[in-house]
């Protein structure tokens, strides 16, 4: 059990910033994923915790010790690779046992410890088969076990289901949360997939070209995104983004977008006022009616997809093409009119410059 | 079923061509060996008996017993050992480097493995044999070791390269978590994964040196390889003694090749698992 801390870590590769000044602090037992488009930093920055890259710039804690300058062996973390990286010459328990007999642990405590790990995640069946006779999902198990076995102070997991069927990846993500759950060991965990990173993590650190964007936990990353790169990384559909302007007529306030305008009454809309600003909101955050009404917009139906739970519309208002989940009965003709009612409790500003979020909600 | 010319024409031409080929290479050596193990008449006889009738060892021992040929046979098979020990020793390393590590000039290297043989051996000769003389080297087993290392090397550096590169980095990576050191990382886990591997270039190696006979021939006078005594007394020997050496020559290299055929296609293209 420990806490991490990166402290301005910076790796470069020749002349590419692979990780650029991250700080970023996990905290004891808990689950952060490092989430973020392939490219972003995030295996390299999970790489210099464990020892494999050397660090261009800063410090990496684990457990309040300086690791910046151990090798991987010292550092107490235990990882499990994309590829899994089992040995394929020993058999699942001599790969288990691994690294408990580089410990020098004796042979009764690696036996107990490779069946204790080996239960958990049930392969105790395999102990005596070689990894070649394995399917993909087992060799995941494996692999996971081997990480756990050591009892490691912190856990690194490098997109450890990408490899796996779509179907078998999300029983193996609920599988692995409650796993997780069970231990309360530190883990940081790199994924590209934001489903994954939302199910699973306590925080979410979204990165992007070397930096981190957004440091929250799931529902706060989804709902208040930091800017307009993790609004649209994030979630399926992704945040719809529409330029907008807030202006004040004497009665109040009224948002004006390309395709329409309706009343804003929101704490603090006289600050947005005249500002070049960019509305961000959810498929979900929006009504969608039949008949035009008060504060509706008009938007022109172009497909509508039946998704059993819901249905996703794409309409076109003015030249803004936006995603909107609508009830599974509700199916307008494509090129018919709908009225959009945006929630504007659960709309987002974004500067149009800097496409960051306005107000940047507290970090929890 | 009867099939259109178009399709069943190139089927034969292929295959009509691989067997032309195949009997091209086979039949001598088939005719080398039926010979070796003949009487010394029937190595005379002409026409040849197409199938092994008179089998008889007469013609190996013969050959076994002739003068020079078992201190040759052992100074081969010395000059084989110690030309796969230098050139494993040496190749190994430099072939995980290149498969493993990142470095300047590492194309550079590559390149310059390999042009080293692009130097003909006949005009190294003799600044070589001068050199060897020098160093009081000639004429030993160690001198021809050392010049079969520096053909051999080449190939020892690409195959285990290429063994090396097939084995995935993140394996040693799990191991450098799991407590290793680099160097341990190596032992344990790159190390046995590699062995066959290492093996085929062993092997490889042992017959680039056995099947030598240039630089054998000259660097050596009194105390000649297996190769360099064969053919130093080739013209003024008797047939019987020219197809039993010519089998020892051939016998070593037919059977490696058989074994490590395997490795070689790894090598070619398909990634060792």
């Amino acid at each position: 059990m420990a806490e991490v801390r990166f402290q301005t870590v910076r790796k470069t590769f020749g002349d590419v910033v692979a990780v650029d000044d991250v700080d970023l602090e996990v905290e004891d037992g808990q689950f952060v994923v490092l989430l973020g488009p392939s490219g972003c930093g995030k295996t390299t920055l999970l790489r210099c915790l464990a020892g494999l890259e050397k660090v261009d710039g800063g410090r990496v804690y684990i457990g309040g010790r300086d690791a910046t300058d151990l090798p991987p062996r010292r550092r107490r973390i235990a990882m499990v690779f994309q590829s899994y990286a089992v040995f394929p010459h020993m058999k699942v328990f001599d790969n288990i046992a691994f690294g408990l007999r580089m410990q020098k642990e004796r042979s009764a405590i690696v036996r107990e410890r490779v069946q204790s790990a080996a239960e958990l995640l049930q392969i105790v069946d395999y102990l005596d088969r070689y990894p070649a006779q394995l399917s993909g999902g087992q060799r995941q198990r494996v692999a996971v076990a081997r990480a756990i076995a050591t009892k490691a102070d912190v856990l690194l997991m490098d997109e450890p289901l990408s490899n796996l069927d779509a179907l078998l990846r999300m029983e193996a993500r609920a599988e692995l949360k409650a796993l997780l759950q069970k231990l309360r060991t530190t883990t940081i965990y790199v994924t590209h997939d934001q489903i994954e990173a939302l199910s699973m993590g306590d925080r979410v650190a979204v990165m992007r070209s070397g930096r981190t964007m957004q440091v929250d936990t799931p529902i706060a990353v989804y709902d208040n995104p930091a800017d307009m790169f993790v609004g649209g990384f994030i979630g399926t559909p992704p945040m719809n983004f529409i330029e907008a302007e807030v202006r004040g007529n004497g009665a109040g306030h009224a948002v004006h977008l390309t395709g329409g305008s309706f009343p804003l009454a929101t704490p603090g809309v006289a600050a947005l006022s005249g500002r070049k600003l960019v509305l961000g909101i959810r498929a979900e955050a929006i009504g969608v009616e039949r008949e035009p009404g008060e504060g509706l917009v008009r938007a022109t139906v172009v497909v509508v997809e039946p998704l059993g739970s819901h249905n996703l519309l794409t309409v076109r208002m003015a030249e803004e093409t936006l995603k909107v989940s609508a009830r599974p009965d509700f199916f307008p003709a494509p090129e018919s009119d709908v009225w959009l009612r945006l929630e504007p409790e659960r709309i987002r500003w974004m500067d149009r410059e800097t496409k960051s979020a306005l107000e940047r909600p507290a970090v929890v | 079923m009867i099939q259109r010319p178009g399709v069943w024409l190139p089927r034969v031409f292929l295959y009509g061509g691989a067997l032309v080929l195949s009997l091209w290479v086979l039949l001598p050596i088939y005719f080398i060996t039926l010979a070796a193990f003949s009487t010394q008449d029937a190595v005379y006889r002409y026409p040849k008996n197409l199938v092994p009738r008179d089998l008889s060892t007469e013609t190996m021992r013969f050959f076994l017993n002739s003068e020079g040929i078992v201190g040759s046979l052992q100074r081969s098979a010395l000059v084989a050992a110690l030309t796969l020990l230098f050139s494993l020793g040496v190749g190994t390393p430099a072939g995980y480097a290149i498969a493993r590590f990142v470095f300047r000039g590492a194309d550079t290297f590559r390149l310059a493995v390999v042009s080293t043989r692009a130097f003909p051996i006949v005009i190294l000769s003799i600044p070589l044999a001068v050199t060897y003389i020098r160093w009081g080297i000639d004429d030993s087993v160690l001198g021809v070791a050392l010049a079969h290392t520096a053909l051999a090397l080449p190939f020892a550096v690409l195959v285990t390269s290429s063994v090396f590169a097939g084995i995935s980095v993140e394996l040693e990576e799990a191991a450098m978590t799991l407590g290793c050191s680099r160097l341990s990382a190596f032992r344990r886990v790159a190390l046995p994964l590699a062995l066959p591997g290492l093996a085929a270039a062993a092997i490889f190696v042992f017959i680039i040196s056995w099947n030598e006979v240039f630089a054998a021939s000259i660097l050596t006078l009194r105390n000649p390889t297996l190769p360099a005594q064969v053919l130093s007394v080739l013209n003024e020997s008797p047939l019987p003694f020219r197809f039993a050496g010519g089998f020892f020559l051939l016998a070593p290299s037919l059977i490696v090749i058989f074994v490590i055929r395997k490795y070689l296609f790894n090598m070619w293209g398909r990634v060792v698992k």
